[in-house]
């Protein structure tokens, strides 16, 4: 349970970030929070030539509003208080990892690390936010649904950074809800759903029971029942498919309905 | 080999490490800080926890060379001159502790707390010991531990 050697360099601005990005690549990780990723570097699932931290970046620590949306800088910590403005974050942060983890692990980790089972992937899709990355010769910003590929794949390159992710701020009429159903809490969740409602406006999307968070379609009459006849979930040791369908179901209604509470509220 | 400064419980460190090195084994093994102590090794069992510029962390998800230039927090840093902290007092007096294992990381986890909430409640204090495993004691006398330091 220690890393395997490894070489690592934390370079003091975005620039010399990127140039070694463009250098290595495919041999570094990008090391943040490292919350998931010393865990897999102890374990030697991930086994990196060069790490890259990017902590000491003073351009990634920025917090700010823009056109109706907060940017969030790549070294934001899950604890920052400021995340707490959105009410779909402040539902959904208290399930992210646990008290001490949050204080290490960052936003934009959680999202480039694309745990299926994760929950600020979950949010970004819901609320269709966006991840906004550099490279030494070009920068893009890509739609969360088009961000998250499959488990722990992102639409992300080699030489690319995550600098930033965009959050729709909240909206006047529209509700948000975040449920999710774990084992034991603070433990990766069976299931998950978050749902944003305004009048006959509707977005819902689950996590967890599928390989990326994704947004579906619903029937508004019978949201739950429309969403878990969209799911193939494979099943794990803890629960069947069968059951996990239930899941969708029962979180996809409840998600909604509570949206659709705090909307009219 | 990366040199490194690290000021640890107030004595400041000038020492040489390889960057695989985790900060967890860079206390135990190289300051002779044992009272952080390594359960799980990957996140989950907080038993290594320590204070790391004010803030709880878990040694074992950090590198020793990242804490260069930081100050660190162990549970040998709480009491001063032998005069155990409140909240020590309190886990002494309400059995809060069996084996002791997992003491450390729970003190300095619910130290950041107390220092971040000025009257946590149960519910909240529960919530942070759900990321501090605790295989003997069992919570109820450690909750009301942390409790009885929240509301005094």
């Amino acid at each position: 349970m220690k890393p395997a050697p490894l070489r690592y360099v934390r370079p003091e601005t975005l620039e010399e970030t990127l140039g070694v990005l463009a250098e290595h690549g495919g041999a570094t990780k990008v090391l943040a929070g490292g919350q998931s990723l010393v865990p897999a570097l102890n374990m030697r699932i991930a086994r990196p030539e060069l790490l890259v931290d990017i902590n000491g970046l003073s351009e990634l620590s920025g917090f700010r509003p823009e056109n109706g949306s907060f940017i969030v800088g790549a070294t934001i910590r899950q604890a920052d208080t400021r995340l707490l403005r959105h009410p779909l974050l402040a539902e959904a942060l208290p399930h992210v990892g646990h008290f001490v983890t949050r204080n290490r692990g960052t936003v934009a980790g959680s999202i480039a690390h694309a745990d299926p089972a994760a929950e600020l992937p979950l949010c970004l899709v819901v609320l269709g936010g966006s991840v906004c990355t550099k490279s030494a010769s070009s920068e893009r910003e890509i739609p969360a649904s088009d961000f998250f590929v499959a488990h722990y794949t992102t639409a992300l390159e080699p030489d690319e950074l995550v600098v930033e992710t965009r959050w729709p701020a909240p909206q006047a009429k529209w509700g948000y809800a975040f449920c999710e159903f774990a084992q034991r809490r603070g433990d990766y969740a069976l299931c998950m759903a978050a749902a944003a409602a305004a009048g006959k406006q509707l977005r819902v999307a689950v996590g967890s029971v599928v390989d990326r968070p994704t947004l579906l379609e619903v029937d508004p009459e019978r949201p739950g029942e429309s969403a878990a006849a969209q799911v193939e979930p494979w099943g794990n040791v803890h629960a069947s498919p069968a059951y996990l369908k239930h899941l969708v179901r029962v979180l996809v209604d409840r998600a909604v309905e509570t949206a659709r509470e705090r909307s009219a509220a | 080999m990366i040199p490194i400064e690290v000021r640890v419980n107030g004595r400041r460190y000038a020492e040489t490490v390889e960057p695989r090195l985790l900060l967890s084994d860079f206390l135990r093994s190289r300051l002779a800080l044992t009272g952080t102590h390594v359960g799980c090794e990957h996140g989950v069992c907080g038993a290594c926890t320590v204070r790391l510029d004010g803030v709880a962390v878990r040694s074992c998800l950090l590198l020793a060379v990242q804490v260069d230039g930081a100050e660190v927090i162990t549970v040998e840093g709480l009491a001063r001159d032998g005069k155990l902290t409140r909240l020590q007092q309190a886990f002494h007096q309400h059995h809060a502790l069996q084996c002791g294992f997992c003491t450390p990381g729970i003190l300095i986890a619910a130290e950041d707390l107390l220092s971040r909430e000025a009257r946590p409640s149960r519910e909240d204090i529960v919530d942070m010991l759900s990321g501090q495993l605790c295989r003997c004691t069992g919570y109820t006398s450690i909750v009301n531990a942390i409790a009885e330091v929240a509301e005094a």
